[in-house]
Order: C-alpha cells, then structure tokens, then sequence
C-alpha cells in the first residue's frame, strides 16, 4: 500500500517495476525461508503409523548427573552418576531395571509368562553407608507372549563389599498378571506329568531365530529359569539376557513336578560374554518355576575350529 | 538487470525445494508385495551368497554401481564394498557404512544387503534418492570380518563368535580380536583387554588387525569427501555417537544428539521401535579403539553406531520374519542422517542466497525511498 502511493509521484514505468520485481523477490524469499528453515524439516512423514509426540521421550535434559546428596547429616556432592535422579535412557537405570526384570520372571514367570523390560520411566540411586547402592524405579514391563503391559515401581539394593551377594528386589505391577495363562498352562502340564514321552530339544533358537511352535514353552521356560541365575549374579556392571537354550532333557516327574535338566547360553552385555550353565529345573501351575541346582560350565576354549575353515 | 539474475535463481531453487519436499514423501511408501512375499531379503545369507549378491548388483545395475577390494582378512579373504551413485566426471561426496564388523551379528549384514537393494530400487522413481545418488557416491560393505562371519556360520556352536580370526601370540592360544577395539582412537586405553581369549581384546597394537587397516586405509584416502560414517551392529536398539571413550565430547556434540534424536523418532515412525540415542559411556559402556571414534577423530562430522533390534528376547539370534520391519526402521534412521548431511552440504548455499537476496531486497526498498 505504501509503495502505491509512492509510486503515484514519479516516472512510472521505471517505479512499477521496481515495486513488482520487489513484490516477487518478497513473496521468493517468504517461500524459500520457509521450506529451507530448518533441515529437520526434510524428516520423512507419513511411512507407517503415526505416532503423536511432541518430543522424543529419550530426551532428557541433562544437567542431572551433578547431585548433593542429603543422607543423614552429611553433605556429599558426587559426580558418579548412579546417585541421585537418574537419566532413564542411561546405563545405570538400565542395568537396575533389568535385575528387576529377572526378579519378576523368577516370581511370575512360566512356560507362558516370560517378562521383559519395555521402559524405564524414572528412577534414582543412593548410597546406604558403606552396605551398598539402593535404586528406585518406576517402569513399564511387558508379558512377551500376550503383549500385556504393565507399570511397575521397584526398589533394589545392591550389596557393596567383598564376595558377590545377590541384589536384593522388591517390585509391584500392575496389569502385568492380567493374561490368563491357567488353561494353557494345564493343558502343558497334564501333555507331559506322563513319563511316556519325555520331551527335548536343542539350539533353541536355532542360528537363524528360529523356534519350532512346540519348542516355544520349553524356551520360556528356559528363560524363566535361566533368570534366577541372572538375578543372582547380577551387579552395576552386568546386562544380562539368555541367550539360547544350547538344549534340554526332561526328567521323570517328581512329586507332581514337571523336571527338566537345562543347557543355557547367557549373554552379558558388559563384557559380551556368552556363559555356559546347566540347571535343574521343576515346574507346576502351582508350585511355579524352582531351580533346584545350578552348575557353571568352563568357557568353551576347545570348540575353536581349526583355522582352515573353508565355505 | 541483478534483481533479474536473482529472482531467477530464486525461483530455482524454489522449484528444488518443492521437489525434495515430494520425495521425501515418495520414498516413505513400501510396496504391498515385498512387505508380505517371502524374499531373498527377509533371509539370512552366508558369505558366499552374499558375495554373489554383489556380483549381481553389479551385473543389474552397471551404470551406478561398482565394487572396489579394499584389503584382505587374516584368513586371505578378499573385503569388498559396493559403490553406488550416479556417475560423475567430477570428485563426489561420500556417505561410508558397514555392516557385520562383529560375526555374530547377523542382522546387519542383512541390513546393508537391504539398503542397497532399497536404494537401487527407488533412485530412478524418487526424487530425493536420485539427487543423492547424483551429489553422493555410496561405499557399503555389507560383511567386514568376513572370516568371522564364515566362523559364526560353520555351526551351532560357532554362532555366536564376535571377533576376527587371527590367532593368539606369545602362547597365548585363543583367537580373535575385537576389531571395534583396534583402531586408532585411543586405542588399548578403555573398555579393552589384553588377554587374547577376551571378547574386547583390542590386539596385539593399533592396526594390528588387516580388517581394521583395510577401513583405516580407505578413509584415509577419503576423508576430504566422506559427510557420514554409519557402522551397523546388534543389538539393544540404540544409536550411539562419538566418543565411545569417555570424558572427550565431540565438537559437533549437540548436531549429533539433534540428528540421532531425529533419527530415533523417524525409526519409531515406521513400527513404533523405541532406540535410545546417546554417548557410549552414557548409555551403554566405555570403550576406545572403535571405528566410530576413528572416522570422528579424523575429521568425519557426523559418525554414527547403529545398535539394532531387539533388546535381549532373541539377542543376536533374531528371527527371520523380523529381518524386513528391521531393517526398514533403520532405513528410515539411516536416511534421515544421511538426507541431513546431504542438505546440509548442498543446500547450505540457499541460506546464503537468502540472506543475499533479504539484503537486496532490503537495499531495494531504502532505495525506492530515498528516490522519492
């Protein structure tokens, strides 16, 4: 508007075209800055479902590390990250919400109730006077075969010292028992009480992910089992998960418990070691999941292959 | 006669800008066909199955595509990567990933096979793709410990080896070394051992190892050139940024946590996958050596490590029939940096066109009032 009435005063053609060669630089520009702003704006839409947030939940302010802890009388400022708040999305909260994990397997688990860890919402940590480290959690765990989600708050200990001592856990969920595993369970354990045909298997999965559908409770089951091991030896410095049935063979039934001897592979994610145990284990609907013995195997030192592998 | 000169320019540009905002939205949609059909790309592939594979993407695709052997394995084996984008007479830009530099580690070099194949499949129809593989040359190794990966496919009890298959010294009777502990970054300093039969054995020095030489050597040469360094590993579903060594920040420390955020939420996008976005000593464990430190360390801006799926039900032994949501969801995370490197340096000169022409735009104004 300004322009036009600028323009009415002089040479005319000259002034038009200066104000519209204006106009079509402003409206170029306005388009341009828009598109070109910001390069996130390139990020891909629409592949998929669309998953409504306004900001990733991994991104946690830091600025959380640097605690004071007030524990009794004394002041201690600490730089370790494992007191105070504690960043979700790092290893600390991580590792402790995977004891808990193991802890809710070892209570709950059977061949058709396996629990993983899904996310570790918050959580902190302190220092209880030279006896060790307590965690609190707050978490979302899921039941992996019927995909029930539930929230769950935990607190562990971590024994300090010498000699490796157990974490201790407690844990409350809710909506996590809501599958109802009861007839399937029956069914499974009325399939095999019988001694006429002991059950087995191995390399479970095998090497390419694969579980057979029949193989798949006694792979729970091993994970199960395998659980009770991984809480016991769990600290701040470990991430276990099982790896692999290598196999297992089913025993006589004793005292209306279903027996099992197990071979299992673990992984620990912090030294990426794949350990050997084998485990006697008995299961009933009642009695839930027991692991009677537990043996650690030597590394598997002599398994290499002589170095001329051809293929 | 200039404002002429640079409203065309303008308009040029503004024409760019649309059509990439087009092919960002092409490339997102996957074929009804492959998702549901059983392919070879929802399959594990042993080495020499793979090595065939890229003969064959050689022989369908002559005009972009070209493989280069870069070094030799302990065991002799030829390391070979697929260089694919449009032909140029003119020195291109770079994007470097590998894949299966642990043996174990099945699903990548998966991911890399699929990676090619997506982008061979979509540069001609898409827009974006195309003008990437025109400003980009692609270096892909799909299996970098070949001999591992050989190793981890002899049997059930050899499936979870992790490192090379150079035998111990000084009586020490294991084999292997940690070829992401090998490199030139720190090296030997965290995160390692030095016992042969340990999985993070980082060798016997620096280099020890052909394979990690082989990679040294080649961004070496390329390192002018070279935007992104992606390397692929499983599991746990995290991208991680350098350093891997802890208590050094990377300078670019901000642009990679932005970028790899942006990344995760363009993962979860495609099947809701959560992947946590972080420092190795954040959030996984302290290490030096690695490659990702080496390709920041030289200079390479934006250096990432791929984590995939899943967080420990199977491990590294994933299942086949999830090999294909895998390793779309990576693709997405995989195109979101690279699509932000290649803007970054290809349309960063709009930015300063359009600052010219505000200035002009600006001058043009004062100018018409002062005239009055």
């Amino acid at each position: 508007m300004v322009w036009a009435g600028h323009t009415r005063r002089r040479g005319r053609p000259h002034q038009i075209l200066v104000w519209s060669m204006g106009w079509t630089l402003l409206i170029l520009l306005v388009v341009l800055t828009v598109v070109h702003g910001n390069p996130t704006v390139m990020v891909r839409t629409g592949s998929g479902p669309t998953v409504g947030f306004d900001q990733h939940p991994n991104s946690v302010p830091l600025g959380e590390d640097i605690q004071t802890t007030t524990e009794g009388e004394s002041e201690v400022v600490e730089e370790v990250m494992t007191t105070g708040v504690l960043n979700p999305s790092h290893y600390p909260a991580r590792r402790a919400a995977t004891v808990v994990q193991h802890y809710l397997n070892t209570r709950y688990g059977s061949p058709y109730r396996w629990i993983f860890l899904s996310t570790v919402h918050s959580g902190s940590a302190e220092e209880v006077a030279e006896m060790g480290r307590k965690y609190q959690l707050a978490l979302t765990m899921q039941e992996m075969i019927s995909n029930v989600s539930g929230q769950c708050s935990a607190e562990l200990f971590f024994p300090g010292g010498e000699g490796q001592s157990a974490p201790q856990v407690q844990a409350s969920c809710e909506g996590l028992h809501q599958s109802n595993t009861t007839a399937q369970e029956e069914a499974f354990y009325q399939q095999h009480r019988t001694s006429n045909n002991l059950a087995s298997g191995n390399n479970i999965p095998d090497s390419y992910g694969h579980v057979e559908p029949s193989m798949k409770p006694f792979w729970h089951l091993g994970g199960v089992a395998s659980s009770f091991i991984m809480l016991r030896e769990s600290n701040e410095s470990t991430l276990y998960n099982m790896a692999q049935v290598a196999n297992f063979t089913q025993l006589e039934t004793e005292k209306d418990q279903l027996r099992f001897n197990y071979h299992v592979l673990l992984h620990e994610m912090i030294s990426q070691e794949i350990i050997h145990w084998k485990l006697l284990v008995t299961w009933s609907p009642e009695q839930g999941v027991q692991v009677l013995q537990t043996e650690l195997q030597p590394k598997c030192h002599h398994c290499e292959a002589p170095p001329n592998t051809t293929n | 006669m200039m404002m002429l000169g640079l409203g065309s320019v303008g308009l040029v540009l503004l024409s760019l800008a649309v059509q990439s905002g087009h092919g960002a939205q092409d490339s997102a949609v996957w074929s009804r066909e492959e998702t549901t059909e059983r392919n070879y790309y929802t399959r594990y592939h042993n080495m020499s199955e793979i090595t065939a594979w890229m003969e064959q993407m050689k022989r369908e695709n002559p005009d972009v595509v070209s493989s280069m052997v870069y070094g030799q394995t302990y065991e002799r084996r030829n390391i070979t990567l697929l260089k694919i984008g449009l032909r140029s007479t003119e020195r291109k830009k770079a994007i470097w990933m590998d894949c299966g530099i642990h043996a174990r580690e099945w699903i990548t070099p998966a991911f890399c096979q699929f990676f090619v194949k997506e982008i061979l499949r979509t540069y001609k129809t898409d827009t974006k793709v195309n003008e990437m593989m025109k400003n980009l040359d692609f270096y892909i190794t799909p299996v970098l410990n070949v001999d591992g990966y050989i190793y981890s496919w002899h049997n059930e009890s050899t499936r979870l080896w992790r490192k090379s298959r150079s035998p111990g010294t000084g009586g020490c009777t294991c084999y292997g070394t940690d070829l992401n502990r090998n490199f030139y970054a720190n090296w030997g300093m965290v995160g390692v051992s030095t016992d042969c039969c340990n999985l993070f054995y980082c060798g016997t020095k620096a280099l020890s190892e052909s394979e990690a030489w082989a990679v040294t050597d080649m961004l070496g040469k390329m390192r002018e050139d070279i935007l992104a360094f992606l390397t692929i590993h499983s599991y746990g579903q995290q991208l991680l940024v350098p350093y891997g060594h802890p208590n050094t920040t990377a300078p670019n420390h901000d642009e990679l946590m932005e970028v790899g955020l942006g990344a995760a939420m363009a993962i979860k996008a495609v099947h809701g996958m959560d992947y946590t976005v972080g420092t190795s000593p954040d959030i996984l464990y302290p290490f030096s050596g690695s490659s990702q430190d080496f390709a920041r360390l030289i200079g390479i801006p934006l250096s990432f490590t791929f984590e995939l799926r899943d967080k420990g039900e199977h491990g590294f032994e994933l299942p086949e029939d999830q090999i294909q949501p895998t390793c779309e969801e990576a693709y997405a995370g995989a195109q979101h940096i690279i699509t932000y490197t290649h803007d970054k340096a290809f349309y960063s000169y709009a930015a300063t066109v359009t600052a010219t022409l505000w200035t002009t735009l600006l001058a043009a104004w004062v100018s018409s009032a002062i005239l009055l």
